[in-house]
């Protein structure tokens, strides 16, 4: 089948087969291969991209279900100052050891720091349920995200709706 | 963990999805449940009927004493409070705590209704509600009541000529109590052991104990439990003659203490 995605803000027009989901799409068709895939089966969290504004799993989308969506991947978040933000925190926090995980750890990040920007360390551990690190690095990702979180709220940082507003300690 | 090759077909209105299912599509909707079953290969449809794109499939309407919520509304939106009044709060509470967000913003309430694994949390929760699920299929709407609607370990009372289109629930009264427990080892994985209770004032209160290898059990009139949480208990979850004591255990403290939130 013919299907049109936009893809980090390009225009796309693609041929596939229905069956062929969407993390297969974005490594194999369009060779962004920062999406990783891991469990294939929704668990694992290391495929998920932005669908239409909010956080996914692009190994449950599958090519019919996506023709018209509005997908970013992590490449697309390279301008970003909230991911600027998290990748300065995740190397500080050594919130990474193989890098498997990591882009779907930052694209779960991203949600949390910009939809729950009260989140304490209970809430970002819930949050961070859906993602699976298999080094064991959690300690070191919650620390990362809870700097971030920190660095946002902190008072005298400028405009607080500002994601580039205070910086990291 | 490819899926067999499928046909996909995306109909635009109600009369169009019923076509595609009398073919013998198998509809989808967020495809949470039936994404992961397509890439095990647990389900191998010749076609997929994908309703998301459906007149009204997403949308909540309150109308004067009940509300009515589209099947294809997500249970992130639901978590994100779109649905108004004290039922609303209950809803927002357990939608919060299904899967992951990531999850969430996809899945939606009639889908996972409909796929009827017997330890999803609308499965747990909605047949305690005095509410109806709406069906469509050749003939009309039909109306089934919730807590008829899940007929067995991924079973429903659609006919295979029906959709689920919304589902309906009453505005709750004052002084409605409500109490919920479900054990998971992780946030996020299916539950181990699910219950709730739904009192409304005036009315006897229901219960429905979930999770279990066999359709919920709903018990129309939970006054005995919310009187003794802990024998009443004991004395349900016996009868039903588990295997595994784990589970019972299980269940016995599920239906225990969401009998005692609402007492």
């Amino acid at each position: 089948m013919k299907l049109h995605l936009t893809v980090n803000g390009a225009a796309t027009a693609l041929e596939a087969e229905p069956r062929t989901h969407l993390a297969d799409l974005l490594r194999d068709q369009l060779l962004l291969t920062g999406t990783h895939i891991g469990c294939e089966h929704g668990v694992c969290g290391a495929c998920t991209v932005e669908l239409d504004g909010a956080p996914a799993r692009s190994c449950l989308m599958h090519a019919g279900s996506c023709d018209g969506a509005t997908v970013r991947t992590i490449e697309g978040l390279v301008d970003d100052p909230v991911m600027a933000l998290l990748c300065e925190a995740f190397s500080a926090e050594h919130a990474l050891q193989c890098g498997y995980c990591t882009p779907g750890m930052l694209m779960t990040a991203r949600d949390i720091v910009l939809r729950l920007p009260e989140a304490d360390e209970d809430r970002v551990r819930e949050e961070l349920a859906g993602n699976l690190c298999r080094c064991t690095g959690y300690r070191g990702i919650v620390r990362a995200l809870l700097a971030v979180l920190a660095s946002r709220r902190r008072p005298g940082s400028g405009d607080p709706d500002s994601p580039l507003s205070g910086c990291l300690a | 963990m490819k899926p067999a090759p499928f046909d996909y077909t995306r109909p635009r209105d109600w009369s169009a999805a019923l076509a595609a299912l009398a073919a013998g599509a198998r509809p989808t909707a967020g495809g949470q449940s039936l994404g992961p079953m397509l890439n095990l290969r647990l389900a191998m449809p010749e076609t997929i009927a994908d309703l998301r794109h459906l007149p009204g499939f997403g949308v909540i309407d309150q109308q004067r004493d009940c509300v009515r919520i589209g099947a294809g509304t997500t249970h992130a939106r639901i978590e994100d409070g779109a649905v108004p009044g004290q039922v609303g709060a209950i809803l927002a509470r357990i939608a919060r705590n299904i899967a992951y967000r990531a999850v969430r913003n996809r899945g939606t309430l009639g889908g996972s209704l409909s796929h009827a694994d017997p330890a999803a949390d609308w499965v747990t929760v909605l047949p305690a509600f005095p509410g109806h699920a709406i069906a469509l299929g050749p003939e009309g709407e039909r109306r089934i009541p919730l807590g008829c609607f899940v007929t067995g370990v991924f079973a429903v009372a659609l006919q295979e000529t029906e959709l689920l289109q919304a589902v309906e629930l009453p505005m709750l009264p004052e002084g409605t109590r409500f109490g919920h427990w479900k054990f998971c080892r992780k946030p996020g994985e299916f539950s181990k052991a699910s219950a709730c209770v739904l009192a409304l004032p005036g009315s006897a209160p229901r219960a429905v104990l979930a999770a279990l290898d066999q359709r919920p059990l709903v018990i129309d009139d939970a006054a005995a439990l919310l009187a003794a949480p802990e024998a009443e208990a004991a004395r349900i979850v016996e009868g039903l003659r588990l295997a595994d004591p784990w589970r019972e255990a299980l269940a016995r403290v599920a239906l225990r203490n969401a009998a005692q939130e609402a007492a």
